[in-house]
């Protein structure tokens, strides 16, 4: 017990709880910036004002969303499953949280000699953290189909079961993409992956896997990110919830803090595939101005320009019909990755990395 | 843990698996029963791994589970085309070649 | 006890707890559910055995696509749950020669395991302790692209026949 007492307050502890603690609030939050945010983006690009009543520019619509899906009332289907019903939410929001677990927001840091060795910023430092990631996505694929099925409805049911075999499909394009990656850094840890992206080349073109053996890394990053939108089942890859085709989707008997949960998983999955995009191929917190030990704003500088993308690619470009969503992951992409994968590693052992 | 531990609790994961192969009436369960006794199998293979320090364990689990994938595959639409013949997932109700 | 200890109780138990609740479940959705449950346990077992490249790969192949696969199949035959009348008519303890036989096997088993127990010295030791752990993922790498690239080929295309199989299989038959 006193062993456990000492290890609860070593320096290296503290410092792994605080940095989940602030993950963990961090993420609650952008999903809630993203709320306002999307809404913004979206009244800008149809050339209109966005929510501005509520609090000075509408700051506080997301506060009084959550207000208003905490007071409604908590629906369930008399025919429905119940521990199904209660369970498949809190699956989906557990895997859209956990799945942030493995990804470093900043540089290792001593943060000023307090800390014996230099420790990076994430909750859990696996050294196999980009499978982990993707282990975590496929358990998130079964919120949604739980929820489908529990729901005791056809649209739901419907909703749910295509929405998870899109997501499946995905990610085999996803996987593909992510060995590119993993075989130009030589390593399945994220911390190395971004480790080796620092530096320039030529002094001025930083490292960034975007840029390695071109054009295969420029290839990878849109294929890994076309397959990322398509995961977290946003546009232009949202057919399974559109709201003019299958009402809800899988989350259609949904009411209250159930949807609320749901809402929150697919917030902070998006942020959370921007974050690894950010990680995998833009270089992490390596940045041109700032020193090294600042590296967590140029993090959260990419983070968000990457989340503007998403907001911009869902209210610029048309839903994908459903077939067409399906042919475009098994015929298209997943081809190209499996090409790119070979012509990279082709590059690697010509080049010798 | 010494490599008795593991090894009897893959005995034990196998013995459940082959219980449920044995004595459930649906298709679907029957399949998973199979599925339980080729985990069992990858624990014992891990662990013998594990006490001679050699990678082969964790190679021969890879391949295990390839294989366990593709069969799940084929059991499943074998299970789907019965299904379809005869609206029922019972074992006992595909009793025509019995003599 | 050590914390060693503890973890591999805990995931055996989540393990062998999974595998009673999949054959015992009447409902097959709960039971695909359990054994996913079941594969979690084994996971942190194999995380244990350090091997961390297996115990990701159990979760994303086994629990993250064979059952999701299942999970489909279920959904799509509506597989009713086990009528309960049935499911006591059928069940093992109130048939009287499967239960004694059954017994007289179990009973032949643990003897078995027990002897074979109190015999062994080797089984002391922690797993492993006498050589080191290979965990790097280079080194399953290499390995397999070199002493079993055979397999590796031969795998792929065994992979090809299950789908394409599979396909078949499942396909309406226009009569």
């Amino acid at each position: 017990m006193a062993g456990l007492i000492d290890w609860l307050t070593t320096p290296q502890t503290i410092f792994v709880l605080g940095v989940t603690m602030l993950i963990f609030l961090a993420l609650q939050i952008s999903a809630a910036v993203m709320v306002y945010a999307e809404r913004k983006v979206a009244a800008f690009m149809q050339q209109r004002y966005g929510p501005y009543l509520v609090g000075p520019k509408g700051l506080l619509q997301p506060v009084a969303d959550i207000v208003k899906l905490i007071f409604k009332e908590e629906l369930k289907p008399k025919a429905a499953d119940t521990l199904l019903f209660s369970a498949a939410p809190i699956i989906s929001a557990i895997a859209a949280f956990t799945a942030f677990a493995p990804v470093p927001i900043g540089p290792a840091t001593t943060l000023g000699g307090w800390l014996p060795e230099p420790m990076s910023p994430v909750i859990a430092d696996i050294n196999v953290a980009v499978l982990v990631i993707f282990a975590v996505t496929s358990m998130g694929v079964y919120g949604i189909v739980l929820a489908g099925w529990a729901s005791n409805s056809k649209y739901a049911l419907l909703g749910g079961l295509r929405s998870s075999a899109q997501m499946i499909s995905y990610e085999l394009a996803y996987g593909m993409a992510l060995a590119t990656i993993v075989m130009l850094a030589g390593s399945l840890s994220l911390r190395e992956i971004v480790d080796n992206q620092a530096g320039y080349w030529f002094g001025v073109i930083p490292r960034w896997h975007i840029f390695a053996m071109f054009p295969t890394g420029l290839i990878a990053f849109l294929i890994f990110g076309t397959a990322g939108v398509a995961e977290t089942n946003r546009a232009p890859f949202d057919f399974p919830e559109a709201e003019q085709e299958l009402v809800a989707g899988y989350h259609t008997e949904y009411s209250s803090m159930r949807f609320a949960l749901f809402f929150l998983a697919e917030y902070i999955n998006m942020v959370t595939v921007a974050a690894v995009v950010t990680n995998l191929f833009l270089g992490g917190w390596h940045g041109p101005l700032l020193p090294e030990s600042w590296g967590i704003v140029w993090f959260l500088v990419k983070l968000s320009v990457l989340c503007f993308i998403y907001l911009w690619l869902r209210w610029t470009l048309p839903r994908l019909r459903y077939d067409q969503l399906m042919a475009f992951g098994w015929k298209l992409l997943l081809p190209a990755a499996t090409v790119n994968l070979l012509v990279s590693a082709a590059g690697v052992l010509y080049f010798g990395l | 843990m010494s490599i008795g531990h593991y090894l009897v609790l893959s005995g034990i994961l196998f013995t459940i698996g082959a219980a449920g192969v044995f004595l459930r009436r649906n298709l679907i369960t029957l399949l998973l029963s199979v599925e339980i006794m080729l985990n069992a199998v990858n624990l014992a293979f891990v662990a013998f791994g594990r006490q001679f320090g050699t990678v082969d364990g964790q190679i021969i689990t890879f391949f295990v589970m390839t294989v366990a994938a593709a069969e799940a595959a084929v059991g499943l639409a074998l299970v789907i085309a019965l299904f379809r013949h005869r609206e029922s997932l019972n074992p006992e109700a595909f009793t025509s070649l019995k003599w | 006890m050590a914390f060693d200890q503890l973890l591999f109780y805990g995931f055996a138990s989540v393990a062998v707890l999974g595998g009673l609740l999949v054959i015992g479940q009447r409902n097959p959705i709960y039971s695909v559910l359990a054994i996913i449950v079941s594969f979690f346990g084994l996971s942190g077992l194999y995380i244990l055995l350090e091997a961390p490249f297996v115990a990701v790969v159990q979760i994303i192949i086994y629990a993250g696509a064979i059952m999701v696969l299942f999970l489909f199949v279920v959904m799509l035959l509506n597989v009713p749950r086990e009528d309960a009348a049935e499911w006591d008519r059928t069940h093992p303890f109130y048939r009287p020669w499967p239960m004694r036989i059954g017994g007289v096997l179990a009973a032949a088993m643990i003897v078995q395991l027990i002897w074979a127990f109190s015999r062994t010295a080797g089984l002391v030791q922690g797993v492993g302790d006498q050589r080191p752990a290979v965990s790097a993922v280079s080194e399953l790498g290499r390995k397999l692209f070199t002493d079993y690239m055979f397999a590796f080929e031969v795998t792929s295309i065994l992979i090809i026949i299950a789908m394409v199989g599979a396909v078949v299989l499942a396909r309406k038959r226009e009569f």
